[in-house]
């Protein structure tokens, strides 16, 4: 196996470590779809796109530079501050202040000779679907659930069964501490992030009336100065979650209403961490999983062995709190997955419900985390978030039951939410029965 | 004698300093005494072969702000280098391979110190260098590398108790196995905050018996508000009392007993109120089974307290003075010291409160207990009150690693688990198992020492494994194929496994380091073909 010919890349003495492994095959490579003398050049021509250029993000552009990539996009909108520096490994604290993306495409530039890597220091919703045509793999490493659904739905809204350049594999990262995971989607082929959006289901928000008349946690005071005091006192006009002096008025009246109930344990940094929902994050992890996921990349990209999302495992769960722990395993596509699914998953409601409860509950649903919907059934309009003047039109129908709205069991409704504008989530009314 | 105080930290009225801004998101993982703990180590890092994973691993520990560390490395930068190591560049090109690397690395954070050998013009010797340097916290070192040096690094470690850490990555593989001078426990193991709950229903004490019956003495009559504040704690205590009475003095204990009492508890939920239904009942009901347990020594303290020590130095240690103290805590009273948190629940502000100051008070009663019982044991010796609470508040949770270590049957070892997985594999398909990956670690050791630059084929490494392993391995075809991936890289290292593989070893440094969360026991090996990990004790 070892004696078969290395293809080497434009500069073969300086990939020569690689070039060994990606043009020649291995016992695992599947010599069907496989051509050695072919990779290094496909490799080098690949569009592929980074979204996020934070934790995950840099290390990502320092895997894909040192894979054999050269043409490499990167879109964050956001800027350095200097709780970045402990893990973002190409800001410096000169950067502060400064574009992620601008910042870190400059400096892998300039350490990796003959990469070419593009910033865009904006929103992902910022572009259409041209734009995202152009690419042929996307790498995410973002620590927002809502700018993964959006990507996940746009790339799968973009497949076409005619066009094979319309599928684009999305390689997906997350950490929170010693853990994280990696997966590879094949948009409409396998498991989507919806599909596995229950996975990821938010933590269940303390009830109103335990912030607003028995706490028992330093969180719940944090949380009652956060949505209560704040609304009542607005001692800025806007909340800046990032204004230490904002923090410092939350972080006193949390800590005044914990002495008022003998409750310890408020501090500034537990106060920043619930208000700004602060996730614990590290540089080895980010290690790990970056590298998981440009691993993947890269033999999707070059064929040189099997890579997940083919045939069977799809998603990779690491954990290091306690000893190392790795979870490699098919995640399987849904049949009524909103975005990818044909068919319109199954809603259990109870009837006597209203639209406000329906809507409301969209938002708490793991399978659905819906925070703006708007509703429309079978050639009608339910309710509408925007613009402004269909709202006030249909907000009427808000206090109205499901009976009364003449909905019946069984029926289909389409839901929209701006966080994703192309996609309309299918949903079958199923009636509980009273 | 010292009371043990639960500390209140005073409020801090001004906002985090610069150097807690930066170090923000990872101080919410090890806090400041694990900062303090990195700050001080002091790293060496044996760097041979390609070069990288050694990098990867010092780069994730430069930036959480480390305190200093060494490269050793014979290699000048060149052109193969720049390929994979990120932390070099073309300015460095026929320069030492250490020089760069520490320059660049100390980009990273200019808190930690960092230097390199050997100097030209100075050929500082590796010999002279540890004989020389301040004490090494962890050394490092990565394959293939000459045997001397690792002879070097392991008479050293002996001599000074250092850890060692060997690694080596090529092509789609890597492992990397850790050598602990001695057992090695661990106090802050950071559990599973859901598997913390320790609320003492089936042996509750009398404050705590006390205000549970205070509360429920009338509970037929409460209101439904008051009724349906009651802290689910209260609400099983009260049921249990009453299980008892018609139950002989007998607790719940079967599976089926347990049900039953559940049904109970659920029965006496109101659900004529406004609510129709109660949140605290159903608390109650959620934890019958998880909270209505007997207390249990828990495997990793039953290792600690069934361990023989050999080391004179462990008679000595704060670490083992308060394990026999809560040997003998728990022999007297058939339990632990008790953790004293109390998860949230439904209940008054109030109620809540007192609630957590009997669990509180009781956990610290106990902890003094065995502060008193410690220092009795060690009267020559200074215990740690703090380090006494912190033992009592995780005692359940507590870790020995390398319990049963001693490298003098490392090789019988290494047979009997390569035969244990090579027949487990056997039977991996009927189970749904993964194969073990314990062929790639064999494999990949076989190229450990092959330094020169000459390609070594399957067929060499699978003659050098049959030498480590007579016979063992012919019928594996899993070894076959990990033989050929290995010679496929020739030795050389992907970009990517490396920075894996330096993110999984940082990671156990950090542990190491602050002696928090659990390190593994010994060996993890990765295929990054097939994107998974496996550990084992070799
Ligand atoms: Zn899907």
């Amino acid at each position: 196996m070892a004696s078969a010919e290395v293809y080497p890349a434009s500069e073969p003495a300086r990939w020569k470590h690689l070039d060994r492994v990606r043009t020649r095959p291995g016992p695992y490579t599947n010599t069907d779809t496989f051509d050695g003398s072919i990779v290094a050049e496909n490799m080098e021509q690949m569009k592929i796109l980074v979204i996020g250029a934070g934790g995950l993000g840099c290390e990502i552009l320092k895997d894909l530079a040192l894979s054999g990539f050269k043409n490499i996009h990167v879109i964050d909108m956001d800027t350095i501050d200097i709780s970045n520096l402990n893990r973002q490994f190409l800001f410096r604290k000169a950067d502060v202040g400064k574009y992620k993306a601008e910042v870190a495409a400059a400096f892998v530039e300039r350490r990796v000779k003959g990469v070419k890597i593009t910033p865009h220091n904006c929103k992902i919703q910022d572009f259409d679907e041209d734009f995202y045509m152009q690419f042929q793999l996307v790498v995410c490493g973002l620590d927002s659930i809502e700018a993964r659904r959006w990507i996940n739905a746009t790339l799968v809204n973009m497949v076409d069964e005619e066009v094979e350049d319309s599928y684009k594999p999305l390689i997906d990262g997350g950490t929170e501490g010693f853990k994280g995971q990696a997966r590879v989607i094949f948009p409409t082929i396998t498991s989507c992030i919806e599909c596995q959006l229950d996975m990821h289901a938010p933590r269940a928000a303390v009830p109103l009336c335990t912030l607003a008349s028995i706490p028992r946690q330093p969180e719940h005071c944090i949380e009652w100065a956060h949505v209560i005091a704040w609304d009542q006192e607005k001692p800025f006009p806007k909340l800046d979650k990032d204004d230490p002096e904002h923090i410092s008025w939350l972080y006193q009246k949390a800590l005044a209403r914990a002495q008022e109930f003998n409750i310890s344990g408020v501090t500034y940094s537990l106060t920043q961490g619930v208000v700004k929902n602060i996730i614990p994050a590290i540089a080895a992890t980010n290690s790990v999983i970056a590298a998981a996921c440009c691993n993947e990349a890269f033999k999707i990209a070059s064929n040189c062995a099997p890579f997940l999302g083919f045939p069977d495992n799809n998603y990779m769960m690491y954990s290091g709190n306690d000893s190392i722990y790795t979870y490699t395993f098919k995640h399987e596509k849904k049949d009524d997955c909103p975005v990818c699914g044909n068919l319109a998953r199954e809603l259990v409601v109870d009837p006597e419900w209203t639209l406000r409860e329906l809507v409301e509950s969209f938002a708490t649903r793991p399978d659905a985390q819906l925070k703006k919907p708007s509703i429309r059934a079978e050639g009608k309009t339910l309710y509408m978030q925007s613009p402004a003047s269909l709202e006030e039109q249909t907000r009427p129908n808000l206090d109205k039951t499901l009976t009364e709205l003449g909905l019946s069991n069984g029926e289909e409704i389409g839901v929209t939410d701006p966080a994703f504008a192309t996609v309309s989530f299918k949903f079958k009314l199923k009636f509980k029965q009273s | 004698m010292t009371e043990i105080v639960m500390s209140q930290t005073p409020p801090i009225l001004h906002g985090p300093s610069e150097k807690e801004r930066k170090y923000d998101r990872q101080l919410r993982l090890w806090a400041a005494s694990g900062q303090a703990a990195l700050e001080s180590a002091n790293i060496l890092l044996l760097n041979s072969g390609s070069g990288t994973v050694g990098i990867e691993t010092l780069k994730n520990l430069v930036l959480p702000g480390i305190g200093r560390f060494a490269i050793y490395d014979d290699e000048v930068v060149d052109e193969a280098d720049l390929g994979v190591n990120f932390f070099l560049d073309e300015g460095y090109l026929g320069e030492p391979r250490s020089q760069c690397l520490t320059e660049l690395l100390l980009e990273l954070n200019p808190e930690v110190q960092g230097a390199w050998y050997p100097r030209v013009g100075d050929a500082i010797t590796l010999e002279k260098l540890l004989a020389t340097s301040p004490t090494f916290t962890v050394i490092m070192y990565t394959h293939p590398i000459r045997p001397e040096y690792v002879a070097l690094l392991e008479g050293y470690g002996r001599q000074h108790k250092t850890p060692l850490v060997a690694i080596h990555s090529a092509g789609f593989y890597s492992y990397f196995r850790i050598h602990l001078p001695g057992a090695f426990p661990i106090v802050d193991t950071h559990p599973d905050e859901t598997a913390t709950t320790d609320l003492r229903l089936l042996s509750p004490w009398p404050e705590l018996s006390e205000f549970a019956e205070k509360m429920t003495r009338d509970i037929d009559n409460l209101d439904n508000h008051d009724h349906g504040h009651l802290p689910y704690v209260v609400i099983l205590l009260h049921y249990l009392e009453k299980w008892k009475a018609a139950h002989g003095g007998a607790y719940p204990s079967t599976y089926k007993e347990k049900t039953e009492f559940r049904q109970m508890v659920q029965n006496a939920a109101r659900t004529d109120n406004p609510e129709g239904g109660e949140e605290n009942f159903e608390e109650a009901v959620a934890a019958v089974l998880k909270t209505v347990v007997p207390p249990t020594l828990p495997s990793g303290l039953r290792e600690v307290f069934e361990y023989k020590r050999t080391d004179p130095n462990e008679h000595r240690s704060g670490f083992w003075i308060i394990a026999d103290a809560i040997k003998e805590f728990y022999e007297k009273h058939q339990c632990l010291p008790l953790r004293g948190s109390v998860p949230d629940m439904k209940a008054q502000s109030k109620v809540y409160v007192q609630l957590q100051n009997i669990y509180k008070t009781k956990a610290r009663q106990d902890a003094t207990e065995v502060l008193r019982t410690a220092q009795a044991m060690a009267p020559d010796r200074h215990i740690d009150p703090a380090e006494v609470e912190l033992f009592c508040k995780n005692a359940a949770f507590v870790k020995l690693i390398n319990a049963t270590g001693g490298e003098s049957n490392a090789r019988d070892r290494l047979r009997t688990v390569v035969e244990q997985e090579l027949a487990n594999d056997e039977n991996a398909e009927a189970m749904m198992m993964p194969l073990s990956l314990v062929g790639i670690y064999l494999a990949l050791q076989a190229t450990s020492y092959h330094v020169d630059t000459s390609a070594i084929n399957e067929h060499e490494i699978m003659a050098e494994v049959d030498k480590i392993f007579p016979g063992a391995l012919n019928e594996s075809e899993n070894l076959a194929k990990a033989a050929q991936e290995v010679a496929r890289a020739e030795g050389g290292e992907l970009h990517n496994i490396a920075a894996l593989t330096g993110g999984m070893v940082a990671q156990e440094m950090i542990k190491i380091i602050t002696k928090q969360y659990i390190p593994i026991d010994n060996t993890c090996i990765f295929d990054g073909i097939n994107s998974r990990c496996q550990v084992l004790r070799l």
